[in-house]
């Protein structure tokens, strides 16, 4: 409303700037941003990551990242993740897939293809006798003593 | 020849006034006029031109395949192609040449599709800046200063390029080998990202490689390069394309996505790709019928939504008004436009981001050196081959998905982290739905926060915190599964695309894309002009 006191007092004012002002003011867009980024102090407490999950985590992840930028990397993923607490979510299932109101489409049970021996075999950095090669399985990752909390 | 539609082409080639190996000798050397823009990881020019003279032959013999034929194309690398290498942009794969072809690839192919290349992208399509790679960055031909020339790339004036390679008389090409050099340094980073996951694609159709380009889209990895790089950008319904052959990163969010200069050109490729495959449980047994789109649209009975979230937090003021222009252009033509409401919008991004994290850890836990791949040297035990495999084979961004993923997914935490962001992705999924169920037909927003940022501002701020800002207009709608196009619209002050995304309810790509087109056709934006190569 004040907009238009102010255009009542201006000079004369040219159509095309009415026309975009009335536009403006009637304009489906809201013109100011209608959120803010999450309020932190609403958050609860910083999660820092002790050394026996980092230890864990490497055993399952198996990427050699418990560095201190790869704990600082995933401190602020999981600060990020924390805002989902500010969403009520009673009462609310949980939503695997779009497609969860459909039934999945199964084929027939024939076999159609395969005898691609070759083929699976060919992209192996290390083949012995058509089998496929591992090192010796059951023996822990070796902590690794670089880096400590 | 390199600036028509895909339409307009497919009609040239039929009428035998081109033929199919002269446009693919022309798109050649258009690809290879701009290699500084670093759009292949992977060139199969040699295959193409193959490919071309077969087109060329049934088009002389009147057996045409289908509009596609002769058409070339370009593939992000994600992709699956039978005897051609695909890498993801990742070292873990560098030297994978997979056994099988997608069927996005196939149906193209199947139709006389000419195939140039695999398309340089973020590294497993984990990032919104196509910088992430390990073949170097992609660059944005916008406001590109092309250094081997004396050329500048503006749209109103053009001056010939001379480019060494052409001193004898033109058509002597140089021999290049397949690994050529890929364009890795980033001293003079005084360019504009490409926007990502799929800028290559993205750049190949804007640069006009290819007449239409497949990407993949989980966050917005289509519709993001193409809002940057100004060109179509599409991303259909989950369970529309197939996934078979498609390097998963989020299977519960990847769509295949298509890159085009013009909406119908995306309609006429949407066709040739739609529709069930038994080898992809995920695609609907629903019959697909192919459209084309009419020339005169009719929007006095489209209902379209503004929905007021989408005006979020560092929205620029360009885009803003960009919208807002649009908006009123659709009321003014006799469309209803009403303000709606996605109230769970601000939360998007942060559901996204844990659902992403866990089905990452997943999917990633198949690169175990192997069966294919990159194999490590310590032999000492499984694990240890593991853990170094991967760490030498994945870069950082996509180790630490896999560690906040597997976080995620700890028994304490599957409760906390993981089903609430089930719970929330239920919230957006239903936010949608209740407003298309109101009556509205399409949803009108932002694609991107601003036009491309300077390569030297982006990468300040890592991979995980750009994406967080940036996919924010973009990702709820991978989260519902709805269909979502990229429009280009206008150009900003410095000269750089703003998009316009158009949201609609899943399976109604025909009404999206009518929409879309009607957007077109009212803004006639100035596509990126190059001269002859």
């Amino acid at each position: 409303m004040n907009h238009l006191k102010q255009l009542y007092k201006a000079p004369v004012v040219g159509r095309n700037v009415l026309v975009a002002i009335a536009r403006s003011l009637s304009s489906k867009v809201p013109p100011e941003p209608t959120w803010q980024e999450i309020d932190e102090s609403k958050l609860p407490e910083p999660t820092k990551i002790d050394q026996d999950t980092i230890d864990h985590l490497e055993r399952l992840a198996l990427v050699d990242f418990a560095n201190k930028e790869g704990i600082e990397r995933l401190e602020a993923a999981i600060r990020f993740a924390d805002q989902m607490f500010l969403v009520d979510t009673s009462g609310v299932k949980p939503m695997d897939s779009v497609l969860e109101d459909r039934e999945l489409y199964l084929r027939d049970d024939r076999v159609t293809e395969g005898n691609c021996k070759e083929e699976i075999l060919k992209n192996a950095g290390k083949v012995e006798e058509d089998y496929f090669v591992a090192p010796q399985g059951n023996i822990p990752l070796p902590k690794k003593e670089e880096y400590k909390r | 020849m390199l600036g028509l539609m895909l339409k307009e082409t497919a009609r040239l080639l039929s009428e035998g006034k081109v033929s199919a190996a002269e446009l693919c000798a022309a798109c050649v050397a258009r690809a290879r006029q701009v290699q500084q823009l670093n759009v292949f990881i992977t060139e199969t020019y040699d295959t193409a031109q193959k490919q071309a003279a077969e087109s060329a032959q049934r088009h002389r013999e009147g057996r045409r395949l289908h509009v596609l034929d002769g058409i070339p194309v370009t593939i992000k690398d994600a992709f699956s192609t039978a005897g051609v290498r695909t890498t993801c942009a990742s070292r873990i794969l560098r030297d994978y040449i997979p056994p099988y072809s997608a069927t996005m690839v196939q149906r193209l192919v199947d139709r006389g599709a000419v195939s140039l290349g695999k398309t340089n992208m973020d590294e497993f399509a984990m990032g919104c800046g196509s910088v992430d790679s390990l073949f170097g960055p992609v660059r944005n031909p916008w406001r590109y200063n092309f250094t081997t020339t004396t050329t500048t790339t503006t749209n109103k004036h053009t001056r010939a390029i001379r480019d060494s390679s052409q001193d004898s008389k033109g058509k002597n090409m140089q021999m290049r080998t397949m690994h050529h050099h890929h364009v890795t340094s980033t001293e003079d980073s005084d360019w504009f990202i490409t926007g990502g996951s799929s800028g290559g694609s993205a750049v190949a159709v804007a640069t006009g490689i290819c007449k239409a380009a497949l990407g993949s889209d989980t966050g917005g990895s289509v519709r993001n390069p193409a809002s940057y790089c100004g060109v179509v950008g599409l991303k259909p319904t989950y369970g529309l394309l197939s996934r078979h052959g498609l390097i998963p990163l989020v299977n519960s969010l990847d769509v295949p996505g298509i890159f085009t200069r013009c909406v119908d050109d995306a309609a006429i490729v949407l066709g040739a790709l739609a529709g069930h495959d038994p080898w992809d449980s995920t695609t609907v047994p629903d019959a697909f019928h192919p459209f084309s789109l009419p020339e005169d649209i009719d929007v006095t009975h489209l209902h379209v939504g503004i929905p007021k979230e989408y005006h979020a937090p560092h929205l620029s003021e360009e885009t803003l008004h960009t919208w807002r222009e649009v908006a009123d252009m659709f009321e003014d033509a006799g469309a209803k436009v009403s303000q709606v409401s996605l109230p769970h919008t601000p939360y998007s991004i942060v559901c996204y981001s844990v659902l992403c994290a866990a089905e990452v850890a997943s999917n990633m836990a198949r690169y175990d050196g192997l069966e294919f791949g990159h194999r490590g040297s310590d032999e000492s035990s499984t694990e240890a081959l593991y853990a170094q495999t991967r760490h030498e084979g994945f870069n950082d961004v996509v180790r630490g998905r896999i560690l906040a993923g597997n976080y995620f997914l700890l028994k304490r935490h599957y409760d906390h982290y993981f089903i609430q962001a089930q719970r929330i992705r239920r919230l957006i999924a239903d936010d949608f739905k209740t407003v298309f169920d109101s009556g509205v037909d399409i949803l009108l927003t932002p694609t991107t926060l601003s036009p491309a940022w300077p390569y030297s501002w982006f990468v300040k701020a890592d991979n995980r915190t750009r994406t967080e800002q940036e996919d924010v207009f973009t990702q709820p709608v991978n989260l519902a599964g709805i269909p979502a196009v990229n429009v280009p619209v206008a150009l900003s002050e410095a000269g750089l695309p703003i998009g316009l995304q158009l949201i609609g309810p899943s399976f109604q790509e025909r009404t999206l894309l009518a929409a879309a087109k009607w957007v077109e056709q009212q803004v006639n934006f100035p596509h990126l002009q190059l001269p002859e190569p």
